[in-house]
């Protein structure tokens, strides 16, 4: 057994360990924060997996951002306790039955990182060998992700476009309107203010490399703008969601918001109207792979400009709720 | 020689998720149930990628056995589109609570008997 496979062993059973905690905990706000202790976990697991891209992904959202907007929900909410036990013979039967035939799936899965189980067979290899001298992107995530299967992709960038628009729309109308002192001031403490004010450009300008070092190194447009709203809710939080509308207003958000969706589905008609497919970036450019490059480089910023501005307002909108209560 | 006891781990870390979905009376804890369950579909789909002692499948000079970048691509995208899943699911928790005055299951399915 290789030592990178007991790495991965060990985090699992940590992880399962939390699972436990979590199960039998009644604590609403400790099940939130052993569920973000299990998606931090699962990121070392993926850099473990040589997963880099998702690796990066899972900590700054699953970790991140997941862990923060349930905390923000459970406050909209006033809900503390999970009371009220519930059913536990017929789910752990069915749990039973359907682990046993999983289990029982897993005798037919290749061994942990053997080169010829049948995912390595089709076109995995093709892309390995290929993809960086078909794009001229060395990251094979970033090529496959944005070109390879650019349509996927930007399936992916709409449903979140839309989910948005639907957080949006169920929170609309019920918000605050005058000046809440929490959503005012932010934190008071000079520590935090001081700290946040020098750490935020920096949060800033790595989100900026991630997006378009993402092609030769870990990254992208989903992590940058992840990343990027991350620096944002950072400052709205220390220092009120007021200053950060005075930046950003979320007309402009909204705007930014639907322009990434709209660069994305742009770049796929540009290239139908120099004569290639949607989405087939060679007809770009004269050269085939700077075409590659340049339509990875555009879809990639679309990319960014969508997840971070619906990130941010979504952020805004459990923000502005008002705490607890009926209507 | 590596086996498939990472499979067996990561499956009874999906069906404490399962578990939680299934057990849990209130919606919120549901929800995080959820979250578990997904990580593991996660974890199983990038472990079927993994090449022993090969590289990220970022091209370099000199190196030739890479990890198979596909199901990086899937999962990557399924995590960001998860979050904005799971923020849709907590907008409907607020407004479940604000016309119920409540989550906990039991006490919706009485309210709505008596609608």
């Amino acid at each position: 057994m290789s030592v990178e496979y007991g790495l991965t062993l060990t985090l699992l059973a940590f992880m399962l360990l939390a699972a436990w905690a979590l199960a039998r905990s009644d604590d609403l706000l400790a099940a939130v924060m052993l569920a973000g202790i299990i998606s931090l976990a699962s990121a070392a697991v993926f850099t473990v997996m040589d997963a880099v891209d998702v690796a990066f992904t899972e900590a700054a959202v699953g970790a991140g951002v997941a862990t923060l907007l349930s905390v923000r929900a459970l406050g909209v909410l006033g809900e503390r306790r999970a009371a009220g036990r519930a059913r536990v013979g017929l789910p752990f039967l069915v749990v039973l039955v359907c682990g046993g035939l999983l289990l029982y799936g897993t005798a037919d899965l290749p061994a942990y990182g053997d080169p010829a189980a049948p995912a390595m067979q089709h076109v995995a290899p093709h892309y390995l060998a290929r993809g960086g001298v078909e794009t001229g992107v060395p990251n094979i995530v970033t090529a496959v992700l944005a070109s390879y299967r650019g349509f996927d992709t930007f399936g992916e960038l709409v449903v979140i476009f839309t989910a948005g628009l639907g957080v949006l729309t169920l929170l609309a109308g019920s918000g605050v309107s005058g000046a809440r002192s929490e959503v005012d001031a932010g934190d008071r403490d000079i520590i935090v203010r001081q700290v946040v004010k020098w750490l935020v450009p920096f949060v800033l300008l790595f989100a900026l490399y991630v997006q378009f070092h993402g092609d030769y190194g870990p990254g992208g447009g989903f992590q940058a703008g992840v990343i990027f709203a991350a620096g944002m809710v950072l400052y709205a939080l220390t220092f009120g969601l007021p200053r950060l509308e005075r930046v950003l207003p979320p007309s402009r958000l909204r705007l930014l918001a639907a322009t990434g969706v709209w660069l994305y589905g742009g770049v796929g008609v540009a290239c139908l109207l120099r004569g290639g497919a949607f989405l087939d970036y060679a007809v770009l450019a004269e050269d085939a792979v700077d075409g590659q490059h340049l339509g990875i480089l555009l879809v990639e910023l679309g990319v960014g400009l969508t997840v971070f501005s619906v990130m941010v307002l979504i952020y805004r909108a459990f923000t502005r709720q008002r705490h607890g209560g009926v209507e | 020689m590596n086996g498939v006891a990472h499979a067996w781990l990561i499956v009874a870390l999906m069906m404490s998720g399962l578990y939680i979905v299934m057990a849990s009376a209130h919606l919120f804890k549901k929800l995080i149930g959820l979250s578990v369950f997904q990580v593991s579909v996660f974890m199983l789909y990038i472990s079927l990628g993994v090449v022993e002692g090969a590289a990220p499948p970022i091209v370099e000079p000199g190196v030739d056995a890479y990890s198979n970048p596909l199901p990086h691509v899937l999962i990557l995208t399924a995590i960001v589109v998860g979050i904005a899943t799971m923020a849709l699911a907590l907008a409907l928790l607020v407004r479940i609570r604000r016309a119920y005055g409540t989550l906990d299951e039991a006490a919706l399915a009485a309210k709505d008997e008596d609608a």
